[in-house]
């Protein structure tokens, strides 16, 4: 693909996906949170998200001819082999670790980067920014010092 | 219209991105691996001539939406304090890396693929997000 050609889909992609995550009211922590609540005030409404999200995806790209799982995985120890691949310690406490944050803050990455949107009123940033400027740090402290040449 | 559907037809735009992300560029629209990979040895230029630009978009969308539509974007109200907000951001920068993926990557491209991976990141994330919810609520904070 032609360089510039290259850049302006990836841009779009970026856009649309943009586009989807305000839509959805994924920018908004109470959502999420709501959504997390499940036994105090409920709000079922990120499942609307989730659900249109995978289903659309799911059928377009089969539709268009996707093969059903195509990454290697990475390891996972002989006795989860055959019924849990790719399923390993990191994967679990990761997947921990991340859900604790989102739950803390309401904010996943996607919707973090889109909030940062609120550069434009300046005085309101300040905790997206912080949020968006640890999460970095986070990552990178993690390609820094725990990734291994197995794991991603 | 309903906010149901709105967070559908929101939903739906989010999986259109993810289908034209795999058709174009073979890549998981994965927002946690896309910033991600930013930080690994192993990125390349070709890497970054999908990274850069997608991130742009996304928050130049989120700039554009600063400028026109502000209730969209996250209020006030909605955020924790520092306090919160930074050890929240690291455990979700640490986390979405040692777990290979978040809300996008796992729960969006993961479970469309049919990935039994995917669906264990997700089943554990909600778990432990609406656990820490729950103790949070509980606990005053």
């Amino acid at each position: 693909m032609a360089r510039s050609k290259e850049a302006i889909l990836a841009l779009v992609c970026g856009v649309i996906f943009g586009v989807g995550l305000l839509l959805s009211g994924m920018t908004h922590p109470n959502n999420v949170i709501g959504f997390l609540d499940v036994a105090g005030n409920w709000n079922p409404a990120l499942a609307f998200v989730m659900g249109g999200a995978v289903i659309t995806h799911g059928l377009l790209r089969r539709l268009l001819g996707s093969k059903p799982n195509t990454n290697t995985l990475p390891p996972t120890s002989a006795r989860w082999k055959g019924m849990w691949p790719g399923v390993n310690p990191r994967l679990l406490i990761g997947a921990s670790l991340f859900g604790i944050g989102w739950g803390i803050s309401g904010f996943c990455p996607g919707p973090a980067l889109v909030g940062l949107g609120i550069l434009t009123s300046p005085a309101h940033a300040l905790p997206v920014v912080t949020f968006v400027a640890a999460m970095w740090l986070g990552m990178r402290v993690y390609h820094r010092f725990f990734r291994t040449p197995t794991a991603r | 219209m309903h906010p149901f559907i709105i967070a559908s037809i929101g939903g739906v735009v989010i999986g259109l991105s993810a289908t034209l992300v795999e058709k174009w560029f073979s890549r998981v629209a994965g927002i946690s691996g896309i910033l991600g990979s930013l930080s690994t040895a192993t990125n390349t230029d070709s890497d970054r001539r999908f990274q850069i630009p997608f991130l742009l978009g996304l928050i130049g969308t989120g700039f554009a939406a600063g400028f026109w539509m502000p209730a969209t974007l996250p209020q006030p109200s909605e955020l924790r304090t520092l306090v919160w907000l930074i050890p929240a951001g690291l455990l979700v920068g640490f986390g979405t890396q040692l777990g290979g993926g978040c809300t996008s990557g796992h729960g969006v491209c993961g479970l469309a693929r049919g990935s039994k991976r995917s669906l264990v990141a997700v089943l554990v994330f909600m778990f432990t997000a609406a656990v820490t919810v729950f103790v949070l609520r509980t606990g005053g904070f």
